[in-house]
Formats: structure tokens, sequence, C-alpha cells
């Protein structure tokens, strides 16, 4: 075992963990985090993308060990408060999400895509979610939630 | 999903690394980005009993730009597809990294770890291939410097002793009349190269006087397609030149077939890429 | 008094109430529940795809500190096998079902032999690779057709040449006829490839046995937890139905993998209740992949029959059906009911026929997979349409108006066996998708295109489709054998408070039930759509229901809710000529409101109403108190949605890669009563057919191992290899329902794959490409253009 320190959402915590223990893992079943997902076991899927330091990784292929010391922010931790990141409103206001097992992840890895382009075309937004599957929406209507987030996030920034 | 157990260092400097390295001899495995190792820990095919994990060591990471082009070997290829210097000094860089995985596993992916592993697939050879970089070590014995066309020995292996570490690659910059390109056929489902095709030329008085092309996905082994290099070199790499010097490109290295792509159609593949390749090159070359 | 007429919102596009908690991370899916006590299942997998099993060795995994147990096949010999509920209609089926665990012998990879208990998941992985089982190799037979080869490796002994049943459907001897005096014959083998649904969420079961009442909690990842109780109780377990409770929490996707009983439902119930503890079991991806169910894997030789000038004559099918190494719950009736009865597609063909050979083989089970049969059926008839065409030299577009089935032809039998379908008017979508795709001016792009060296193509598809299959009477046991009804249930309460609770049978995972389904009841009760209240996913509090496949939620499900909304208004008029002294006769319930005719401003609102019936001082003599009202809707027919889909693409002829350029979408499900949540099923089931077009493909090996094991090697597009996609609509409602709605979850899929198919060959017929297998991989499509 050994003693991780990871700041996850905001809150601090200390939990002894295996090694081996996946990032993912350690979210969910440590922490109860249970937004972020697990779809696959080879890293192509992105259900369980989350923010490790301000970038987005796939959790399933980090290890909690790696995260000591580190800043991780979940699904869960993305809203402020009561009000909703503008993903999150895009992917409700277009119809973006159906199962919505791949959300999480796709709205997390959106997250970082706007980040580095924050105007970015429609396919530039297709190619930007390359690590992400979706099965339900066939990809028209997230790219249309990421488009109304962007349009949403650089009119804020203009306020 | 889930991986054997394991002991696991975080070492903080080459010299801990190392000696871990030599402590635990072939039960270890170095963790760098982890984005072929630990799929395969958890799938158990591969169960190291200790990984070292030396992403830690924060003298490996970052790109320097002088004489020449350092890269640590813990850069990961987010830092080099995002690196303004590059851009304009070995643009093909950025250009080959962009194509690797998708934006997460390029946000942990490393060179080193890339190189080290040396999976047939990866895009990263070729490109250190065509640009001949230098791959410098530190072992036990000190550090020593493998140029890129010896390093990939075999399917999965390199030159790198049991208890040697990758510590940076080192290239030359791009300068007038000098062009690179890498030009990919990505695996529908891993994003792997099932072709991937780098090359570097350089044009003097209207001639190529320079020409490296390394191919990745094919086969085994990344390599160097050395008659194609040679039927193009004095060239004027014209179209003409380019398809001519292409025409037997593929037919003699070792190629593999898939589920995915069958030898003789990759074989058909790596003419079309190194074609490919060579143009945009030739272009860039001719500024 | 002014009282608000309340705005009508059935056909509006209203965002999803599912979303909230989704988007937030709040979602509960199986993987997600945690119990106290709670034991994690790691399986042992066959490596092989058929050896007996000679020993089992457990004691090294015993010995790990946190197993709690190991069990093994004939631990469980006091439960049966897994039931098959649908064999083949009127014909002999062999079946052979699988068990919690294996017992003497393996037939697939990945078959479960061994289950390991222990406190958490990662001691009980440890151990799972510590349980040494010995195997002796048998030989392994992957291939449909090869399996019914004489000398064939046999896989069970009460099903010679590994034949699961012949069937057949239409007319043979008229066919044959038909083919006889034909002016023009097409022949084509056409490959169905096998796909793996990949729901993005695996499946996995959760028990927990009360020792004390014998009752038996599963959560499970099902579309239908009322047919699993009834399967695992009455079947599996020989126990009442009463003795268990099926829950399904939110379901991350399931395309048809999830309807089916599954052994780890039955093994996480045995061992819960051996052990006394709760009891987990969740797939990994590769395991996902190795042993849920498949679909599709047809091997087919086609023929169609035709006059010169373009009338279709005959159409005459043989068809390999892989079912793979057991029989999972449905699959006989995938290739046979959902298949043959509807080859002939939008198309009047005065003589088909259809015979089905079911097979068993050593891969992994094949059963329902988004579409079911249908995609097999319009692709095949779309693809020899579009030969056909080529054959005589007409506009594929021309060929399809000529035999399209007419408006005044409905209902219409179309003589393979399927009910009449219900309506359709199938030329005005195939015009309004030509409009939008520029036909003709595409025809000239692509002629110019051809003389510079670029390779255009576009593909139609015009397909018809069957939902909310039904009447019980009919798929049922004495017909096409149904092992059951296929009706749906719904309960509607309207609380004291005015509050209305609908319980349902139907079971949500992502078609955005709740939402439609409430604006229905907001509608017709003319109560505030946030009062409305959609439970589901519980055996214990929902009525008996079939549950959500086969587009037949919103036709059978939703209108078992309208049929209880009906109930509701009556007893509330009944109650309302109560409360205001009249005759019940006089009363209108109009807007949440019920008042004499003539006097709306005398009304009672629901509200009221729902009051006085709580409440019971004050009821007219004989009713009973409160407003609750349960129906079971088993419809008298089908629903036939339909459309055209058109799609182009470009060739790369260097190295074959398609690029799909433009997919034109117009589809007619009927009524639409969110046009938001319409087409975002018709996006997602698009995409789908287009993967099998395209990119997806399950393969084994000659030992039957599963290449394609990964998501590193089967493809499911990323956002970036799907395309664009421009829908459109006509609507003809659907007389068998009163909502007018045809069902819209499959349509996708079902149109898709043909249209790209067909835009890719007609890109290659300068090669003299006729036809091609799928996917069309750059290499196949290299191949056809350089390899010829």
């Amino acid at each position: 075992m050994t003693t991780i320190s990871v700041t996850v959402n905001g809150k601090q915590y200390t939990r002894d963990v295996e090694p081996r223990m996946l990032l993912v893992h350690f979210l969910r079943e440590q922490l109860n985090l249970t937004g972020t997902h697990i779809g696959c076991d080879t890293s192509q899927c992105g259900a369980c993308v989350v923010h490790l330091n301000g970038v987005s990784v796939k959790s399933c292929t980090t290890l909690a060990v790696q995260a000591d010391g580190a800043t991780v922010t979940t699904i869960e931790g993305l809203a402020n408060g009561a009000t909703l990141h503008p993903l999150q409103e895009g992917f409700w206001e277009k119809h973006g999400l159906q199962c919505g097992y791949c959300t999480p992840g796709m709205i997390m890895a959106a997250a970082d895509l706007l980040k580095h382009n924050p105007n970015p075309s429609d396919a530039e937004i297709r190619h930007g979610l390359e690590g992400n599957l979706c099965r339900c929406t066939g990809y028209e209507n997230i790219v249309k939630a990421v488009r109304y987030a962007a349009d949403k996030m650089s009119v804020t920034t203009a306020d | 999903m889930i991986p054997s157990a394991f002991a696991y260092f975080a070492p903080t400097s080459v010299a801990e690394a190392i000696s871990l390295l030599e402590q635990y001899g072939d039960e270890a495995k170095i963790l760098a980005g982890g984005h072929s190792l630990i799929p395969a820990m958890k799938l158990r095919l591969a169960a190291p009993s200790v990984l070292i994990d030396i992403t830690k060591i924060a003298e490996l990471r970052g790109v320097v730009i002088n004489g020449s082009i350092n890269i640590g070997a813990l850069t990961t290829w987010h830092t080099i597809e995002y690196h303004d210097g590059l851009k304009g000094v070995c643009g093909v860089l950025p250009e080959a990294v962009a194509q690797i995985g998708d934006i997460q596993v390029r946000n942990r992916g490393t060179l080193g770890g890339a190189l080290a592993h040396a999976d047939p697939s990866a895009d990263a050879t070729a490109v250190v291939l065509a640009l001949d970089a230098q791959i410098r070590t530190h072992g036990p014995g000190g550090e020593r410097t493998i140029a890129a066309s010896d390093f990939f020995t075999d399917m999965l292996s390199t030159a790198l002793e049991p208890n040697e570490l990758i510590t940076a690659v080192i290239c030359n910059k791009l300068g007038a009349g000098e062009g690179a390109a890498y030009a990919k056929f990505p695996h529908p489902a891993s994003r792997y190269a099932i072709v991937g095709a780098a090359a570097y030329v350089k044009l003097s008085g209207g001639k190529v006087s320079a020409c490296r092309v390394a191919i990745t996905g094919a086969g085994p082994v990344p390599t160097r397609q050395a008659e194609t290099e040679q039927a193009l070199l004095n060239s004027d790499g014209s179209d003409e030149a380019v398809a001519k010097a292409t025409e037997e490109s593929g037919t003699t290295m070792d190629v593999l077939g898939d589920i995915h792509a069958s030898e003789d159609y990759r074989r058909a593949m790596v003419k079309v890429y190194t074609k490919r390749a060579l143009t945009t090159a030739l272009a860039r070359a001719r500024g | 008094m002014t009282t608000e007429i309340k705005e009508r919102i059935v056909g509006r596009s209203i965002k999803r109430r599912e979303d909230p908690k989704l988007i937030t991370g709040k979602g509960s899916y199986i993987d997600d529940i945690k119990l106290a006590g709670m034991l994690h299942v790691a399986l042992v997998r066959s490596p092989y795809a058929h050896a007996t099993i000679t020993s089992i060795d457990a004691s090294a995994a015993l010995a790990v500190p946190g197993v709690v147990a190991v069990f093994i096949g004939n631990d469980m010999l006091d439960i049966n096998p897994l039931p098959c509920a649908w064999a083949a209609g009127r014909v002999k089926n062999n079946l052979n079902t699988p068990r919690a665990l294996a017992v003497g012998t393996v037939r697939h990879v990945g078959e479960a032999v061994a289950m390991v208990l222990a406190e958490d998941r990662y001691i009980a992985r440890d151990a799972a690779d510590l349980v040494e089982v010995e195997y002796a190799a048998l030989p392994v037979v992957v291939d449909a057709k090869k399996a019914t080869e004489p000398g064939a490796p046999q896989l069970h002994e009460n099903a010679p040449n590994n034949i699961v049943m012949e069937w057949d459907c239409g007319d043979k001897a008229k066919t044959d006829a038909a083919f006889a005096s034909a002016e023009v014959t097409i022949a084509e083998p056409i490959i169905n490839q096998r796909l793996i649904p990949t729901p993005m969420e695996t499946r996995g079961s959760i028990t927990r046995y009360d020792e004390a009442t014998g009752e038996f909690t599963v959560w499970m990842t099902s579309q239908a937890p009322h047919v699993m109780r009834l399967l695992l109780t009455a079947f599996v377990f020989g126990i009442p139905e009463t003795k268990l409770r099926c829950i399904s929490p939110n379901i991350g996707g399931g395309f048809g993998q999830k309807i089916f009983c599954y052994n780890d439902m039955a093994f996480t119930m045995w061992a819960a209740r051996k052990l006394g503890r709760p009891v987990k079991f969740v797939e990994d991806r590769s395991e996902n992949y190795k042993a849920s169910t498949h679909g599709r894997d047809h091997i087919t030789d086609a023929e169609l029959a035709g006059t010169k000038d373009g009338t279709i004559t005959g159409l005459r099918v043989k068809t390999y059906a892989n079912l793979g190494g057991y029989l999972s719950t449905i699959a006989p009736g995938i290739p046979t009911t959902l298949y043959g009865r509807i080859l002939s597609g939008v198309y009047k063909i005065p003589a088909a026929y259809c015979h089905v050979t079911g097979v068993y083989t050593n891969t992994a089970m094949v059963d329902a997979y988004r579409g079911a049969g249908r995609p097999e059926a319009s692709y095949l008839i779309e693809r020899m349409i579009d030969r056909y065409a080529a054959e005589i030299g007409l506009d594929p577009a021309d060929v399809r108006r000529k035999n399209f089935i007419q408006p005044e032809d409905f209902p219409y039998d179309n003589g393979l066996g399927m009910l009449p379908y219900d309506s359709g008017n199938y030329e005005p979508a195939l015009d309004k998708a030509l409009a939008i795709a520029g036909y003709a001016d595409f025809r000239k792009a692509q002629a110019e295109a051809r003389q510079n060296g670029r390779y255009l193509g576009l593909g139609i598809s015009s397909y018809v489709e069957v939902c909310g299959v039904a009447p019980s009477a009919w798929v049922g046991l004495a017909g096409e054998g149904w092992g059951a009804g296929l009706f749906e249930s719904a309960n509607v309460r309207v609380h004291l408070t005015g509050k209305v609770a609908v319980t349902t049978g139907s079971l949500p995972h992502g078609q955005g039930l709740e939402t439609t389904f409430a604006q229905v009841v907001s509608d017709e009760l003319g109560v505030p759509y946030d009062d409305v209240e959609i439970q589901w996913g519980d055996t214990q509090g929902t009525p008996f229901g079939y549950g959500t496949y086969g587009s037949r939620s919103l036709t059978v499900g939703g209108t078992a809710i309208k049929k209880s909304l009906d109930k509701i208004k009556e007893k509330a008029k009944k109650l309302a000529a109560h409360m205001l002294e009249a005759n019940e006769a006089d009363i209108v319930f109009e807007d949440g409101k019920a008042y004499v005719k003539g006097s709306p401003d005398k009304a009672k609102t629901l509200g009221e109403i729902a009051l006085q019936a709580s409440l019971a001082y004050s009821l007219p003599a004989g009713m009973e108190p409160f407003l609750d009202e349960t129906s079971y809707y088993d419809p008298p027919n089908c629903t036939f949605p339909f459309g055209t889909h058109i799609s182009i693409v470009e060739v790369d002829t260097e190295t074959g890669r398609i690029d799909l350029k433009r997919y034109i979408a117009v589809d007619d499900c009927g009524n639409q009563i969110n046009p938001l949540i319409v087409q975002g099923q018709i996006h997602g089931g698009i995409v789908q057919g287009v993967a099998q077009a395209l990119y997806e493909r399950a393969v084994y090996d000659e030992d039957g191992q599963l290449l394609s094991g990964t998501l590193m090697d089967y493809a499911i597009p990323t956002a970036e290899m799907s395309p664009h996609i421009e829908t459109d609509h006509t609507v003809t409602p659907s007389p068998v329902n009163p909502l007018g709605v045809k069902g819209a979850g499959e349509a996708g899929t079902i149109a898709s794959a043909q249209c790209v198919m067909n835009a890719v060959i007609d890109a290659l017929a300068p090669f003299g490409v006729k036809h091609m297998q799928m996917p069309a991989s750059p290499e196949r499509v290299w191949k056809a253009i350089h390899q010829k």
C-alpha cells in the first residue's frame, strides 16, 4: 500500500492504495465518484476521461499513485454549484446524449478541446473528440453541443 | 482490466532510476506515459513485478532548441504538438505527433517511452529515422548516443541495454532547402499506423542532395527505404522523379498482414504513402 | 375566472428530462451500485473454441486471502440451462442453450468455466488466474455454411450437421416458375458480416438474496427486466416469479445485446443464495466481446428476377444464419420472422421465397442487434435492386419508383407471411431525398469527375421495417414461435395533489421515453408537464411488460399509457358529473378540466377530481376511490416505418479509402411526439449502419479465436469517422395505434448500410465492380480497383 494525497474537485483526500490501483477505480470505488465510467480495457473509449492537473487523461490508463499530489477534476466537479458548465448545458440543449454513459468522458474531453481551441470548426470538434466513443448519438448532436458551448463561452469571455 | 500486483518506485533522478533498474533487472519495467504499458498490464499481457515510474524526473522533460533540437525523453506528445519553436525548425515533429492516438494519449504519452517500447506501428519511430535523430541514453556505465538508424533492432526490440534509459532525442533543425513530412494511414480502431511514411529531403541547386524515408506500421520493425532514397538522390525531385523512385518502395522490406490490412495491401500502401510523404517534403523543401 | 389553457407539447422538441443527472455524473449504472458485504466475481473463461473440460483445480485460487469461494458448472446442476424463448415458428428446432457455467464441454472462446468470488475485484481477478483448468481440444468450425457440410465438427448431439432449424416462407413453386420464365435474372452471394453491438456500458448483474423470505433482488443491465424475472424463475430456478425482483438501473446503451437472459444473472443468483452475501459481476470490454451476444452473420445466395424494362417478378433467397455455440434467448426468431418475412421491402414482388438454415458454430451466440433481421433483409433487397438496375441499364431511382407498393395498396400483404403493412407512401420520401441530394446535378458532376479521375458515387436506400412486433396471437407460440406475448403495460395514477405517476413495462435506456411519455400524458390529461412522473425499471412497482426493443416502446408501450389515460378520463368524467350534479353524458373533459358541455366556466380541474377521488368522501354509487388505471395493450398489427436515405461518397483510388461526403435521411415514422428525440434516434441508427458498411467486422480465425477481441481491433466509428447527417421527414400516421406513431429506434440502422454500400459500388462502377461484401474496407476497395 502507498499513501497518496489527491485534490479531487477541490477537496483533498488522503488514502492508502495499492500501487496497481487505476485512477478510475480510485475515483469510483474509494471516493464514490461514480460519474466517471469505464467502457473498455484498452484506452479507446474515453468514458473515463478526467482532468489531471488541468489536462484530460484517461483515468483507466493512469495509476492512482501517479495522481499523488495532483489536482483532479471529474464530471461531478465541472459545474459551478448549481450553474451547469456551458458544455453540460450544450449537451442538454442539443440532445448530445442518449444513454448518457459516454457523456461524462465526452464532456471532460470537450472541455480540454475548447481550452486549446475556443472556436473550433465542426471538423475540428470531430477531430478533437477522437479519443471518445459514443454508440448512441452518431455524434451529430455532440458536435452541436460542443459548438453551443464554444459560442456561449466566447460570449462570456467577451463580456 | 486489472493489472497484476507490482512494487512501485518513483525515482526523482536518472541515477536513482538506473540503480533501481540494476537492482530489479528483468522484473522491472519503466513507466513513462504508460499508454502502451498500462493497457498491456490490464490485459495481463505484461505483468512486471516492479514498476519504476520515471515521470517525476524533471530533468527528462522539455524541448531545448539551440544549435540543434534536444527533446527530453519524458516530453509529452502534447508538448511537442503545441511547441511554438518546433513548428518553424522541425515542423514534421508536431505534424506527426498530432496524429498519434488521441488527445488524452498525447497528454500522457512521451517520446522516449514510445521509442523504448518500439511498437512496430508507432508513429514517432519513422520520424526519428527520417530525421536521422540521435538517441541519448544513460546507463550504469554513463551516457551514450545511439543513431536512430541503429536503434530499432527487431520487433519491440531496441539497442537499449537492459539497465539503460533514454534521456533525450536530438535532431537537427531544418533549414532552407530542407523539408520533411509524415503521411499516415491510421488503423480504424487503434489509431496506430497501418502504414506511416516519414520523409526528409534536402535540395541543393535544384537537385535532391539528401533523402531519407522511413516506414512504420507495415512491418515488424520501423525501417528506412534505402532503394527509394538512392533512387531519388540527385534527381530534380519532380513528381515524375518521385513516382519513379517509389516504384519499388516496400517491395523488399518485411511486411506483416492482419485482419485490417493484408501483407500485399500494406506493401502497396507503403508505396502510396512514401510517395505522399516525399511529395509534401519536397514541396516544403522548395519553400 | 379565466384558467390558462395548457400549451400542447406533443410534437415539440423539448429537451430531455433524463439529462440533468446524466450530465452531472449522477446517473446510476450497474457498476455504480454497491451493497454492504458484496462479493465480486471474476470468471475463468475458456481459451478454447471447442474442448472437453478434463479437470478444474481451484486450490491455489482458494488459498488467496480474500477469496471466499470458487464455483464451477457442476456445482450448479440444481438449476436449469438458460431458456430459448423464441424458436423459429412452425418448424422443428434443435434447441441447445448455455448453462450458468459450462458443464463438460465448452463451445466458444470466452465461455465461462468457473467463477471466483472475493472481497474485491482485484483479488477476484488475481485468483481467477490461479484456477487451473485442463482442456482436451476438439475440432472447431466457425463458418455457418461449412458447419453444415459432411464431416464438420459436431457441437451438439441433438443437432445433426449443426443445424438448429430449417425454415422457409413465401411461395416456392410460384417463385421457381417466375425465375424459369424471367427475362433477366441476377444472382449474388451476399454476406452480412458478424457485428458486435458494443453498448458503451458492458453488461453485469448484482444479486442480493434474503434468506428470511427466500427472495432474490437482481440489479441487471436489462432492456426487459420483467421478461428476465419470468425466465429466471419459471425456467432456470423453478421458483415462483414472486420470489424475484428485477431492477434495471440506468442502462448504458443496449442495441439488443441487453435484451437477453445471460448466465451472470443465474450464477450471481445461485452464488448469492449459496453464500448469503450479495454478489456482483460486471464484464470487462474484452469479456463482453467474447461472451455477450453478437449480431448479423448471414451467408446468403440471393436471386432476383425481372423484366428488361425494370419490373421485378421474383425474389429467391437461401440464407445460412450463424447462431453461435448455443442459442441466445430469441436467436432463432431473428433470421426468420424478422428477416424472411420482410425481404421484399418496399416493392411489389409477385413471387418471393426464402429458406433459412440456422446453424451452430464455435462462436459467441448471435442474437438481435439494432434492427434485428430487418437490416439484413433491407440490405439484401436494396443491393439486389441496384444490381438489377445496373444490369438492365436503368436508373436505380426509377427502378425503385416503378416497383414501389402504392398508397392505395395498403394494407399490403407481401406474400411472405408478414402481417399486412399498415400504411405507406414511399414515393414522396424518395423524391424528397433526391431533391435534397440534387440528384440530377449529382449525376452530371459524377460524370465530369470521372473524366478527371475522381470517383464519386451515390447510393439510394428505400426501406420499410417492422416495429412494435405484435399481436401476441400472431407472434406467439402457435404462429411465429415467440414463447410469450408481446403486449405492453402502463399504470397511471393521479395522486391526491394532482401529480401524475405513470409506471410502464417499457425500459428506456437512451431513447428519451421519460420525456416522450410525459409529453403524451401532459397533453392528454391537460396537466403541467412537470407534474408527470414516468417510472420504470423495477418489476416491483411496474406492471408486467415486455421491455424496450424492436422500436416498440412508443407504439406499444405509449399506447398502453394512452389506454390508461382514456380510462382515467372516463372515470374523471363520471366523478365530475357527480360533483357537478350533471349527467355524465353531458360532461366534456378537455385541457385538464371536466365541465358540462357549454359551461366551461364551472369546470372541475383534474386536481379537484383527483382530490375527491382520493378522499372518497363523496363518490358516485359503486365507484372505487382513487384515479388509478392499468392497461395492457396488445396491438392488432405491427407498424411499418419507411423512408429513403441517400449517401454520396468519393473513393481515393490509390488507397481505397472512402470519404463519406454526404448522408441524407428522409424518414417516415408516422407522427412525431418529440422531433428532437426522433432525430437523435435516426442519427445514432445511421452511424451504426454506416459502421457496418465501412468499418465493423467481428472476425474469428479457423481455431475459433476472436481476432477482433478488443476495441483496438474492432472499429467503432469516432466522430471523425462519422458523417454529418442531413435529416428530413414525411408523416404518414399509422392507423394501428391511436398515437399514429410507427417507431424510430431502428430505422436509421435498417436504412443505412446498403445506402453507403450502394454509393461505394456506384463509385466503383467504372472499374467493373458490381458487388462488394461489407465492410467496404480500404483494402477491399483497393483490390476491387487494382486486382481484377
